[in-house]
């Protein structure tokens, strides 16, 4: 296994390039997923950040066969995909997750059809669903760059309604906010955000990224700020330490990183100051008699 | 001037019509209790004054204003279960959370934001839960976050769904109390509830709704059973009567 200082020493060296490229692209990736995460945490849309997740891959595999970039057609396809939920949603005589599960599966499906019209797909298909750390083009480095700093602007500036909306739509809706639009903006902003992380982690793990550091920061704070810099921060962290193991000790990346992320939340779900097992039971034994009960 | 009236509101949901010809008027400083069985359309008169349901036909004014322009003078406390008491969220934030719209597209709260948000805390009586999370508070005090989440924009008509489902009588009367002196300052006070016999003690007037205005008027104008028959659809002699005191 390698030292992290050999790992430095890795980075650096110019016959290794494409792994300081892989970092900038697991590191940026997995923090904008935590952030966007959170709200994919708060607002019990998991099964949403997965259908996004699958349906991004139609894209991927068109712009494969036609050689385009994959990251520009991976974000048309979760884009239309979001939007055919977020509008056929709208009909009530069928509940939202039915539709995301006809939706994604089928674009999912599509995107296999179109791979396998591409010579020597299978090495491709691989490459898509778990993830590569080679062969990332200089070009996705600007994209990611950008739209990392894109996401987090719009994060940021529209935070306030997307709390608003999350914590009540039928006040928001009662004070004139946009609701339909905002849930729109943020199925499109969990589609680039998982675009931008499946050349690294593959398409199957990417909902980790949403997910886990997200979930992780949810267990160690009450309040939402801290929790929107710790899920990046945990996505990071995971990153880093992830590409590091997978690189040292030859194992696939997407689920080293995972796993890591895992292994962050499995830590804070035992620790976490209050809604973790330690400080359950540290208060219980400060407190014997009390029972622990929702405030009802 | 009446806080707000509504005139010949005809609401379809779907195939169904949910609510035909209501008149409803409810002035500044009144405390209006809207009753009526499960299915009656209490919500949806609500929410239809709300402008969350579009009418088929028939005016909603707030303050002789068609609502569209005065959206915000409306307040409006949902049923608790609307509201996502898990998030991370103090109540100071969740109570500001209400100026939203008030705040503005790309903006960040103001100083009058805060004043407004911290005199609604004081209002309830929540200042001292201000840093609380909103996941730790119980459900008298999450009604009352909801109430002064609502009271934020200062409205001069406030909308309650069903404040008192789930919740003990002191808590009850605590938030009766608030209600009543809320409708003292001059605010208009329509509030639906299925607490038949608080709302003849402590509503300064009630409304009959079922699918229409049954009758509407103070408690003790409204002391012919056969009104409360119609509205409830229940048999003459049933204990109800009783125990409101018009059998």
């Amino acid at each position: 296994m390698l030292t992290p200082q050999e790992f430095v020493a890795d980075l650096f060296n110019p016959a290794l390039t494409f792994l300081p490229k892989a970092l900038f692209v697991a590191l940026l990736s997995s923090a904008v997923c935590g952030v966007i995460g959170c709200y994919v945490v708060l607002r019990g849309m998991a099964f949403i950040g997965d259908a996004v997740a699958h349906a991004v891959f139609p894209g991927l595999a068109v712009a494969f066969v036609v050689q385009g970039n994959l990251v520009l057609g991976g974000a048309v396809a979760g884009v239309l995909t979001a939007v055919a939920v977020a509008v056929f949603a709208q009909n009530r005589r069928l509940r939202e997750d039915s539709v995301i599960g006809v939706f994604f599966v089928a674009a999912f499906a599509l995107g296999i059809v179109i791979i396998s019209r591409s010579p020597g797909y299978s090495g491709s298909l691989q490459q898509f669903l778990f993830g590569s750390i080679t062969g990332i083009p200089d070009e996705d480095l600007i994209v990611v760059g950008v739209s990392t700093v894109g996401l987090l602007l719009v994060a940021f500036l529209f935070h306030k309604e997307f709390v608003a909306v999350t914590l009540d739509r039928e006040s928001a809706r009662a004070l004139g906010l946009p609701v339909f639009a905002l849930d729109l903006a943020l199925y499109i902003m969990v589609s680039i955000a998982v675009v931008i992380s499946v050349q690294t982690i593959g398409n199957i793990l990417v909902l980790a990224l949403l997910v886990t550091p997200a979930a992780t920061a949810r267990l160690l704070t009450d309040r939402l700020g801290l929790m929107m810099l710790l899920a990046p921060l945990v996505g990071g962290a995971s990153a880093l330490i992830g590409l590091y193991l997978s690189w040292s000790i030859d194992l696939p990346t997407g689920g080293t990183i995972v796993l890591v992320a895992t292994g962050f939340f499995l830590l804070s779900w035992g620790a976490a100051p209050r809604h973790g097992l330690l400080g359950r039971l540290a208060r219980r034994r400060r407190n014997p008699d009390a029972v622990e009960t929702a405030p009802g | 001037m009446s806080a707000l009236t509504v005139r010949g509101l005809n609401v379809v949901l779907g195939e169904r019509p949910v609510l035909r010809e209501v008149d409803l008027t409810v002035a500044a400083g009144e405390f209006m209790g809207l009753i009526g069985p499960n299915g009656a359309g209490k919500t949806t008169l609500l929410r239809t004054v709300l402008g969350l349901v579009r009418p088929a036909s028939g005016t909603i004014r707030v303050e002789d204003e068609p609502l569209g322009r005065v959206r915000r003078r409306v307040g409006y406390v949902p049923q608790r279960h609307e509201f996502a008491w898990d998030f991370p969220i103090n109540v100071a934030d969740a109570v500001l959370s209400g100026r939203v719209r008030r705040v503005g597209w790309l903006r960040r709260p103001g100083v009058a934001d805060y004043r407004a948000a911290g005199a609604a805390l004081a209002r309830v009586g929540m200042t001292g839960l201000a840093d609380r999370p909103v996941g730790q508070l119980s459900g008298g005090q999450r009604q009352r976050v909801l109430v002064a989440r609502a009271l934020a924009l200062r409205p001069s008509v406030l909308l309650l769904d069903e404040p008192f489902t789930g919740l003990d009588v002191p808590t009850q009367e605590l938030l009766t109390d608030l209600f009543t002196e809320l409708s003292r300052e001059n605010k208009a006070v329509l509030m639906t509830t299925h607490d038949l016999t608080g709302a003849m003690h402590t509503c300064g007037s009630l409304t009959l709704v079922n699918q229409t205005v049954i009758a509407t008027g103070a408690p003790e104008e409204l002391r012919d059973a056969e009104l409360w028959r119609r509205a409830f659809g229940i048999r003459r002699g049933s204990p109800l009567l009783a125990a409101l005191g018009v059998a």
